[in-house]
């Protein structure tokens, strides 16, 4: 299975995610400029976080109008796999391919901690390896993170169980539903706030989001092997 | 409106608003240039000349630094010190301070000097992997002081987060001197590989000087010579002088520079930020640097608005700007890389024979000066020296009494300049490029250096209340305190950079604190094999007349030889034994924080201490560190023993049963030189052969969160989890209260 991490301007979670996949799961992936406009070859692409266009207008509204958007798009539609963390949710929702939006935070600050998440659906291909109604600690870096959508997406959200990871305890930011993460309709695309990339090695305290990573590898292999 | 001709100048002296002296004047006409200077070459020669870029009142103290070993790579005089650490890298830092800019716009003054320091840091060819920050507000007592603190640590946080560069360790300290003329120092630490090293010189006759980055507005004209003079409220209008940040142009920025310093090492020759006093102190001193000259074309400066002046072109501290020199012929390559970035690249000028440094504007020469009229002629000015009459008269401290001392541990830990910081600390981004192993709230922040087993431990370190006292002793022990947070993190001390924050040096007395500090901390730099590589110098810091306690900052990097030995500064496990390490504990609380609390004020005599003795028993618990003996470690600082314990034991649900040979007071004095640290049991022979009479055991780890210890007048206990709420609360409650 092969990686597209995209590297907007601005971007600064990017080298976190190559890591995390290259460095500890050995993983075949690679930069993509924002410039690009194909992703032709690749299984997978991941958005980073970071403040792309320096979160100019609002958070990723015009990373949204880059040349590799369509790609994205396209994998989206195609069954392939797309994950945004931190920024890259706020790019998938501003684009489209995630219902909702990305409000300030309810203290109007930028947090940075470590947060206790529920998984509330263990059957996308990027959440097979945790337990269901599993507690895990990710970190949190955001300033922009309170997640917004109206009633009746709330209500659609629930009712086909695309809320995947859900704040456990304290709700940071005043997320509706204390959403943390959500996929699209098929569950190939999947958006959160929390930074699993940098709870991969135990040096630097948590490897509760390794798992995440593990499943999207198992799941893309498991994929090609049926193919 | 017509700029002044030479003669009107002379006779009208706007110059002294521009803080250049008469004196000073006179000597340019008659022995530098021959001939009166005009209006641009005036504004050149009145920052160039400040304080800010010439340190010409701090230069003879500076002098007293060691600034070299084995180890150092480039001294003082560069964007940046840097220094080996193995393996062909190298660490790069500085500091730098942003008092004056952070007092009256503090968002933007607080970000611009994480901008600016940063910038320094990537001129080297280094990729800056941590930011530091050592901040210093008056009592959180009056509305102005939260607005300052609010305003400032948001910039710091706007700025660092958004360049994805973690905020890992800094200080917060809070005292009346600060009121009027708050302290924000900044501080970045860069990693480079030793092949990338840069410098900024601009040589070569026929070399480009190229423009790269933000325009150039008017905003943070003067910003030098305004941090040379200080405040005083008759002075509304100093809010022009501060500049406006743009992180994300920097973010451009810093990756353009970083491939073309990396990957292009064939076309360029030298490479310099633009901070303070803007492209003249940039040109110049890469000039002077190489001992060329240079002509510029100020047409040809990228400019944000119209109708701008060329001392306004010149003078301008607009943020986000870099000065590179490259070889003739590899102007479009330098170009196009940038333009990659969207960024802008101009050529403005070249390297010429000869040593003047000429400025062309509408086609006009408006400029013709020697460089080294504005770098090296600099007249050092010679200060006059005193010793205030309150520290010739200091007397011992009083004893402070001590009833209950489970409240006044409570009490202590409620003391801003004690409790958490996690309500600020917490907006800053401490794990972004996943390299953080210890990051806000421990005794220094550590990084991994991806790749090898080595970490880097860095600090840093201010306490105004003992330089004050006696600023030789005082000094002495910033550097101690700064080399005990690297050795309780399992660090060896590398070296340091400084931000030397005072008041007015034409006053004696200050002038007098400046040269006794510097060489406290000079004599310990030596013995602690700590050399200064870096700095900055902030001097002015008065408001109305009144000066802060003069406050210099020691930032601290050390090297972690292998991950495998860093130390938390938290207890670990229930039976462990607890160990008081390092000098004997003595009656030192003269400007401890418990005579503070007590008397509200500081006052008394500072004692001095072995530095030879503290330096060989620090190593020494290094080593036992490095052999796997050690469990965890906690330098005692503000608040002495009581709190180093209480702070041990938080967030672990363990607690301490210890046994002092102390005094209730002695639980709380701030003699220098120590450590709690704890050794696991079966560790025990080995460690007390080694550290022998420099550790005493005073107890062991608990399992029951109860935080218990007789003392030779009294008996501590106190509940750990109340006595963290205490800590965690107080300043949250302080920020939110309506006074």
């Amino acid at each position: 299975m092969k990686i597209a991490v995209v590297v907007f301007p601005g971007s600064n979670c990017d080298i976190d995610l190559y890591e995390a996949l290259a460095t500890v799961c050995h993983a075949d992936v690679e930069y993509v400029s924002h410039k690009r406009d194909n992703l032709d070859g690749f299984d997978a692409v991941m958005l980073p976080g970071g403040f792309s266009y320096g979160d100019y207008l609002r958070c990723g509204a015009i990373a949204r109008f880059t040349n590799i958007m369509p790609a994205i798009v396209k994998m989206a539609n195609e069954g392939k796999f797309v994950f945004g963390t931190c920024n890259g949710f706020q790019i998938l929702t501003e684009a489209g391919l995630l219902p909702g939006a990305l409000k300030q935070n309810d203290s109007l600050k930028f947090v940075c901690k470590t947060v206790e998440l529920e998984v509330v659906n263990n059957k996308t291909p990027f959440t097979s390896q945790y337990g269901l109604h599993e507690h895990i600690k990710l970190p949190i870096a955001h300033a922009d993170g309170s997640y917004y959508a109206d009633e009746a997406t709330l209500e659609q959200l629930e009712a086909n169980n695309q809320v995947v990871f859900r704040y456990a305890k304290e709700n940071p930011n005043g997320s509706l539903h204390d959403i943390a993460g959500i996929c699209n309709e098929r569950g190939n695309v999947l958006g959160m706030m929390p930074h699993p990339e940098r709870a991969v090695e135990a040096i630097l305290g948590n490897t509760d989001g390794l798992r995440l990573f593990k499943s999207l590898l198992e799941n893309g292999i498991k994929t090609e092997v049926t193919k | 409106m017509a700029e002044m001709t030479p003669e009107e100048i002379k006779a009208q002296k706007p110059y002294l608003d521009w803080s250049l002296t008469e004196h000073e004047y006179d000597y340019i006409c008659d022995h530098l240039l021959h001939r009166l200077p005009n209006y641009t070459e005036t504004g050149l020669f009145s920052v160039m000349w400040s304080e800010h870029c010439s340190y010409k009142k701090s230069k003879p103290v500076l002098k007293l630094f060691p600034n070299k070993n084995d180890r150092v790579l480039q001294g003082p005089g560069e964007g940046a010190g840097i220094i080996d650490i193995g393996d062909g890298q190298a660490v790069v830092f500085k500091a730098e301070s942003h008092n004056h800019p952070s007092a009256v716009e503090p968002y933007e003054g607080a970000a611009t000097g994480v901008g600016g320091i940063l910038r320094d840091i990537f001129s080297m060819g280094a990729r800056p992997i941590a930011s530091l920050d050592s901040l210093h507000f008056g009592e959180i007592d009056r509305p102005r002081t939260k607005y300052l603190i609010n305003e400032v640590v948001a910039g710091i946080g706007g700025y660092g987060n958004c360049m994805g560069i973690p905020t890992i360790a800094g200080e917060m300290t809070f005292d009346n001197c600060y009121t009027g003329n708050c302290l924000v120092n900044a501080m970045s630490v860069g990693l480079m590989e030793q092949k990338d090293m840069q410098k900024g010189r601009a040589s070569g006759v026929g070399n480009a000087v190229i423009y790269v980055g933000a325009k150039t507005g008017r905003d943070g004209i003067h910003g030098a010579t305004f941090a040379s003079a200080d405040f005083a409220d008759d002075k509304a209008t100093q809010r022009s002088a501060v500049q406006v940040g743009n992180p994300f142009m920097e973010k451009l920025l810093m990756e353009a520079c970083l491939e073309l310093t990396h990957d292009h090492h064939d076309w360029l020759v030298g490479i310099q930020d633009m901070g303070a006093a803007g492209i003249v102190s940039s040109s110049c001193e890469m000039a002077s640097k190489a001992d060329s000259g240079m002509e510029l074309n100020l047409d040809m400066v990228p400019q944000r608005e119209p109708g701008m002046s060329a001392y306004e072109i010149m003078l301008s501290e607009s943020q986000e700007r870099m000065l590179l020199c490259v070889k003739k012929g590899h102007e479009d390559d330098v170009i196009k890389l940038f333009k990659e970035y969207e960024l802008e690249a101009v050529v403005i000028g070249r390297v010429t024979a000869g040593h003047q440094y000429v400025l062309y504007h509408h086609g006009e020469k408006v400029t013709d000066i020697p460089v080294s009229s504005l770098t090296d002629d600099v007249l050092e000015e010679p200060s006059a020296e005193q010793m205030p009459a309150r520290i010739k008269t200091a007397k011992d401290a009083n004893v402070p009494e001590i009833s209950d001392v489970n409240q006044a541990l409570k009490q202590i830990l409620a003391q801003p300049t004690i409790a958490s910081k996690q309500m600020f600390t917490q907006t800053y981004d401490s794990q972004v490029r996943t390299s953080t192993v210890v990051g806000p709230g421990s005794d220094a922040g550590v990084l991994r250096v991806r790749g090898t087993k080595k970490g880097l431990a860095m600090t840093t370190d201010g306490n105004g209340r003992f330089v004050y006292l006696d600023p030789k002793i005082g000094g002495k022990r910033a550097v101690a305190e700064a080399c005990a947070n690297m050795i309780s993190s399992g660090a060896l001390p590398l070296g340091m950079t400084d931000c030397l924050n005072y008041g007015d040096p034409n006053d004696p007395e200050i002038y007098w604190e400046l040269h006794q500090s510097v060489s406290g901390m000079a004599q310990a730099c030596e013995i602690f094999d700590t050399p200064v590589i870096s700095g900055n110098v902030s001097l002015y810091n008065e408001n109305n007349g009144e000066a802060i306690y003069g406050t210099p900052m020691v930032g601290m990097v050390g090297l972690i030889k292998d991950l495998k030995h860093v130390i938390p500064s938290f207890v670990q496990k229930a039976g462990s034994l607890v160990y008081l390490v390092g000098l004997p504990t003595e009656d030192d609380y003269a400007g401890s924080e418990i005579q503070k609390m007590l008397t509200k004020t500081i006052s008394g005599r500072l004692h001095d201490f072995d530095l030879v003795k503290t330096n060989q028993m620090m190593k020494t618990l290094l080593n036992a560190m490095e052999q796997g003996l050690v469990e965890s470690s906690h330098d005692l600082s503000e608040g002495g023993l009581g709190v180093a314990l209480a702070e041990t034991c938080f967030n672990t649900n363990l607690g301490l049963k210890l046994d002092l040979d102390l005094t209730k007071a002695q639980l709380f004095s701030e003699t220098p030189g120590r450590f709690v640290v704890t050794v696991p049991k079966n560790k025990q022979a080995q460690f007390e052969k080694m550290l022998a009479q420099d550790a005493v055991l005073i107890g062991e780890v608990t399992a029951d969160g109860c935080l218990e210890a007789d003392l030779t007048d009294g008996h501590l206990q106190v509940d750990v989890l109340e006595a963290q709420k205490i800590w965690e609360e107080a300043i949250p409650c302080l920020m939110k209260s309506k006074d």
